[in-house]
């Protein structure tokens, strides 16, 4: 039983690795109409310059400006890259230069920090158990979900009441008319992006601390990030939070019984809610049927 | 009219240049300094990016997963090869129908979607493969990938044709002879009428009573099916296969390819795998960072030439 509890833990703290990811992608998703294929990259970019600016900044320092810098590269990135291909609009292009893009981060990573992993230190203090019998929750672990409900709920107020978050749901439903009502949409979708880049290298930051760093762990955290997108509901940003965790805790339970099944379980577990439910849990229906 | 015979002529003096130019590959290949295993490769892989250009460049399906059946034919071949009997013909076939297969009980989860949400479910489905066979250790290998079988000698009667580099290149020219064939045929059918029509204009069609679902669907299919045959001709070209022919990084290579050499013409796959293939075998042999300069490729090629090197060839001419 208690076996059970320690991998569902851990399983919920890749779920939030993964809700994080997909969070960001949900955004780029809907209101860029990009599937970002170098997600992972800025997983690994705010992970590395977190790690990087730990002596200087300190552990918390480096935790937020780490990941802002993710999100600034990403800003560039969108205003030199991706804005060019709005006006094209099949989803090819977007999805082939993202793809080159995350081979190329993935290899500059290699060559700056070394292909060898980076133990990623946690502050002494947070990696204490807090209790001795359920030794496997540290308390960076439960900062890591604090951080991310944080985040979580951050975006929402943002979404739901500033008015720059009304503009990006609006954005989501109907672009024309947004920008139609004298909406700078070029800026509104360059924000956009980069926040979802911040939540990519949130994601880097913070799981450097469980998984370390390696150049390749982008690519091995977003395939299930777009499964939780999948899951959840294309379009919907709290299905993309709910399909990360139920994934990562439905992973942690299969370890327990079925250790070479924990991946393929959450391939398996789209595949059933594909045939169930197709627009996802929390889908709205005429987005995917 | 005059220059549309004097269309047709040019094409067809580029196709028998091409026929011939594979036909005599073995000898000229060394000569400009190459080896014949990477001719084979180049007609694998473009067996591989043609056979997803029926999806992909006449369907409109953006599938970025297609490299699951070109793993399922790969591992197919191999295990037959392995644990079934030691048969080329057979692990040709068997691998074949396990990607055709494949690519058809999953067809109906994802014939009704499109564009982006099309190429999603695709990249999904196909890790969960990837997943299989770096997991299921004693069958597949594992990470380490599946070795220990060997393409075996042909049997016509009494009479046995050992197949070295060579001999191996020509069985593989046969089958993408074969493949090519079956392709054409498809696309100057109705079928593949069907298929243009349903990506210039879904919706239409449905409007006019065509159950387009099944059409992307047998798309699908006949796709893996071809990817599946290539993927079983690489096996055999190494004598191994491993995850990595399954990854979706090999998918998002494909698509590249495709892209390159132009998706709107049915050559074009071709031509963009031959020069990936060589800039890659290249790029890898003189830096260390060769990941970034392919990166730079695709950035370069969606940003400067979207339509291929073939598609600025044929502008204004029909797509078929």
């Amino acid at each position: 039983m208690e076996l059970l509890f320690f991998n569902a833990f851990n399983g919920l703290i890749q779920g939030v690795f993964y809700a994080l990811m997909a969070l960001g992608l949900a955004l780029i998703l809907s209101l860029n109409s990009v599937i970002n294929m170098a997600h992972g990259g800025f997983l690994v970019i705010g992970g590395y310059l977190a790690f990087t600016l730990t002596p200087y900044l300190g552990f918390w320092g480096a935790l937020v400006v780490g990941p802002l810098l993710a999100g600034v590269i990403g800003l560039a990135v969108e205003q030199t890259l991706i804005r060019k291909l709005y006006k094209r609009a099949d989803p090819l292009y977007s999805l082939l230069l993202t793809f080159g893009l995350a081979l190329i981060i993935q290899d500059l990573t290699r060559t700056i920090w070394g292909a060898q992993g980076l133990p990623a230190a946690v502050p002494e203090a947070l990696d204490r158990p807090l209790s001795s019998t359920l030794f496997f929750i540290t308390g960076y672990r439960v900062v890591i979900i604090e951080i991310t409900v944080a985040a979580a709920a951050g975006l929402y107020l943002l979404l739901r009441y500033t008015l720059v978050g009304i503009r990006i749901r609006a954005g989501t439903r109907d672009l024309e008319s947004v920008a139609a009502l004298g909406v700078n949409i070029y800026k509104l979708r360059a924000l956009n992006f980069a926040m979802g880049c911040f939540f990519a290298g949130l994601a880097g930051a913070l799981a450097s601390g469980i998984l370390g760093l390696t150049p390749p762990m982008g690519d091995s955290l977003l395939m299930p990030s777009f499964v939780a997108v999948i899951v959840g509901g294309v379009g919907s940003l709290g299905g993309a939070v709910l399909g990360g965790l139920l994934i990562g805790v439905a992973a942690g339970i299969t370890t327990t019984y079925y250790p070479a099944a924990s991946e393929a379980v959450i391939y398996f577990i789209m595949l059933v809610v594909l045939v169930i439910r197709p627009r996802g849990l929390m889908g709205q229906e005429s987005v995917f049927e | 009219m005059n220059l549309r015979t004097a269309w047709t002529q040019r094409r067809y003096a580029v196709l028998i240049l091409l026929w011939a130019a594979l036909v005599t590959l073995p000898w000229w290949l060394p000569l400009v300094g190459s080896y014949s295993a990477l001719g084979s490769k180049i007609l694998i892989f473009g067996l591989a990016t043609m056979g997803l250009n029926i999806l992909f460049g006449f369907t409109g399906g953006l599938s970025f997963g297609q490299a699951a059946y070109f793993g399922i034919g790969a591992y197919g071949a191999g295990m037959t090869l392995k644990y079934l009997a030691p048969s080329t013909p057979l692990a040709i076939l068997i691998g074949t129908l396990a990607g055709g297969v494949a690519a058809a009980i999953l067809g109906p989860l994802v014939m009704r979607r499109r564009g982006i949400y099309f190429a999603m479910i695709t990249i999904a489905i196909g890790q969960l493969f990837y997943f299989v066979a770096v997991r299921w250790n004693n069958v597949t290998g594992g990470e380490d990938g599946l070795a220990g079988f060997e393409r075996q000698p042909l049997h016509f009667g009494h009479f046995t044709l050992a197949l070295d580099q060579t001999r191996f290149y020509y069985l593989v020219l046969l089958c993408f002879t074969i493949g090519v064939v079956l392709m054409r045929g498809l696309l100057h059918s109705p079928l593949g009428h069907t298929w243009v029509a349903i990506r210039e204009n879904r919706r239409r069609m449905e409007f006019l009573g065509v159950r387009t679902d099944l059409y992307v669907w047998a798309s699908f299919a006949i796709a893996g099916l071809i990817t599946g045959l290539a993927g079983t001709l690489n096996a055999l070209l190494f004598n191994f296969t491993s995850p990595q022919d399954l990854h979706w990084i090999l998918s998002g290579d494909f698509v590249m390819m495709i892209v390159l050499g132009g998706m709107r013409n049915f050559w074009g796959p071709l031509l963009g795998t031959a020069i990936f293939v060589v800039a890659q075998d290249y790029l890898s042999s003189i830096t260390g960072n060769w990941m970034t300069f392919i990166g730079l490729i695709f950035v370069g090629i969606v940003l400067l030439f979207p339509k291929g090197l073939l598609g600025m060839v044929d502008r204004g001419k029909s797509s078929t």
